[in-house]
């Protein structure tokens, strides 16, 4: 018995790609439109010498400045963690990694406000309360930079992790060949082959923090000219009604968050 | 002299059992066998990038087992050279005398005398970006040399070159073993390079290594396998 060719079925014929395509397009241009709609609306609802005005105030200009000065201290303390953790869970086999690895992500999946609460009590601990007599960390700017430290380590660690995952390690074993150990073959061949993975964990982890409120506010508390960081100045300009201030922050925030996007692509795309 | 003494070692389902071999002193050996057979993990126990399970590992007459990598006197060219990314040439073939803190002037000789000898001297700017595939073979192989080794193991050094390069550094291999006086341990897949080069010949399969009669690569035929 002879049989024919499915291929060759006229009662089946493969459909056009137009439409998954077009829809995939669609999707996207929603999600992209709802995005844009949601900037442009900040951005043109009040007038550019409004939120200049409301930029010059010195409780402002304080929450700027700390956030910069804070942002950028835990973004350095996030990376000098998450290049040894990186490293360890990458290209360290040992037992127990799959626990650890779980664990290295819980600051990334707890709610906010649950790891600000978390902090809270460690410090409210015998062990806690020691530390905190030495350095003051509750309702503290050393607490604004533990609080962001944690959300931002967290991001960091998992990005230098994806960048030794990438490195070869064959490199390090020929520098263990040629006379180092493995602490000279990471630090003479693997980190500065990992410099632009360096900087792209720091700038995740600087964006994290600054967009930190949370964990700042249950921990180091919204105490102006203390403790406020940007985030704080939107909750609190918001609570009292002045909205022109809320979104003159808020659109610094943007400005900020959009720069170390544009910083972190560059580095990546750079030959 | 290389010579492994009863190595084993198991990684998950893979496991060699009772590998013994011996490179005789400025012998060039060649190790061949089929893909996937252990030939890089016995080179990994070579250097001591991977700690057998049981077996010694001698290097000139000392036993190497425990001693980490870099205390072995062997140098080492993987399959793709492995060059170091951000370095220049002249860093990477200046690497293991700078790491032994030997003065500048020293390790700017031996870099010349590197360059020279492999015909890398116009490239010693360049870093390992754009450099050919033969390029990066050559300063892999001065890279390793610069210590003045003992024993050299490569791993298929020359499997991603085309013919012509191929029978450049092939010949310059013998040359450089012959120079250098270095005990070799050379994988390869290509019987026509294993019997252009080798001076002893084992053949690994099924998880052991046996020393194999050279005469038995003049009986096959040209075809790599």
């Amino acid at each position: 018995m002879s049989q024919q060719p499915l291929t060759k079925s006229k009662e089946h014929r493969a459909g056009p790609n137009w439409p998954f395509w077009a829809g995939l397009a669609a999707v996207t241009a929603a999600y992209l439109l709802l995005l844009f709609s949601m900037v442009g609306a900040a951005a043109t609802y009040s007038r550019p010498h409004d939120l200049v005005g409301a930029l010059t105030s010195p409780e402002i200009q304080y929450a700027i400045k700390l956030s910069l000065v804070t942002c950028t201290v835990s973004a350095l303390v996030s990376l000098i963690v998450a290049v040894p953790v990186g490293y360890l869970m990458s290209r360290g086999r040992f037992p127990g990694k799959n626990v650890m690895d779980t664990l290295l992500d819980v600051p990334i999946v707890l709610p906010p406000m649950v790891v600000g609460l978390c902090l809270l009590i460690l410090f409210q601990t015998p062990a806690g309360r020691a530390v905190d007599k030495v350095v003051p960390f509750t309702y503290t700017v050393y607490g604004v930079v533990l609080a962001q430290f944690i959300m931002g380590a967290a991001w960091a660690v998992r990005a230098m992790r994806s960048t030794f995952d990438y490195l070869p390690s064959r490199p390090e074993d020929v520098a263990m060949t040629l006379g180092c150990s493995r602490g000279q073959a990471v630090w003479h061949v693997t980190l500065p082959a990992a410099k632009r993975g360096m900087f792209t964990a720091a700038s995740i982890a600087w964006a994290r923090s600054l967009g930190e409120f949370g964990p700042i506010l249950v921990f180091a508390g919204a105490t102006r000219m203390k403790t406020e960081v940007l985030p704080t100045t939107v909750w609190l300009e918001l609570s009292v009604g002045n909205l022109e201030a809320a979104i003159a922050v808020s659109l610094v925030m943007i400005a900020l968050a959009v720069a170390v996007l544009l910083a972190i692509r560059a580095a990546g795309e750079r030959p | 002299m290389i010579s492994l003494d009863r190595i084993a070692i198991r990684l998950g389902a893979f496991t060699l059992t009772d590998v013994s071999l011996v490179v005789p002193s400025a012998a060039y050996g060649v190790l061949m066998g089929p893909t996937g057979c252990g030939k890089t993990t016995l080179i990994e126990v070579i250097c001591g990038l991977r700690q057998p399970d049981a077996g010694r590992v001698v290097v000139n007459a000392q036993d190497v087992t425990h001693e980490p990598p870099g205390n072995r006197g062997v140098g080492y060219v993987p399959q793709d050279g492995a060059l170091f990314p951000t370095m220049t040439v002249r860093q990477q073939l200046g690497f293991a005398l700078y790491i032994r803190r030997r003065p500048s002037a020293e390790i700017a000789k031996r870099v010349d005398e590197l360059a020279e000898r492999l015909g890398i001297g116009h490239l010693l700017d360049r870093r390992p970006t754009g450099l050919s595939g033969g390029e990066r073979q050559r300063v892999a192989l001065g890279r390793a040399l610069a210590a003045r080794p003992a024993v050299l193991l490569l791993d298929e050094p020359l499997s991603a070159l085309d013919e012509a390069l191929r029978g450049d550094l092939r010949e310059l291999l013998k040359t450089v073993q012959r120079e250098h006086g270095v005990s070799m341990l050379h994988v390869t897949h290509d019987r026509s390079e294993a019997r252009q080069l080798a001076d002893v010949l084992f053949v690994m399969g099924d998880g052991r290594v046996r020393q194999a009669d050279l005469e038995s690569l003049g009986r096959q035929s040209d075809r790599s396998d």
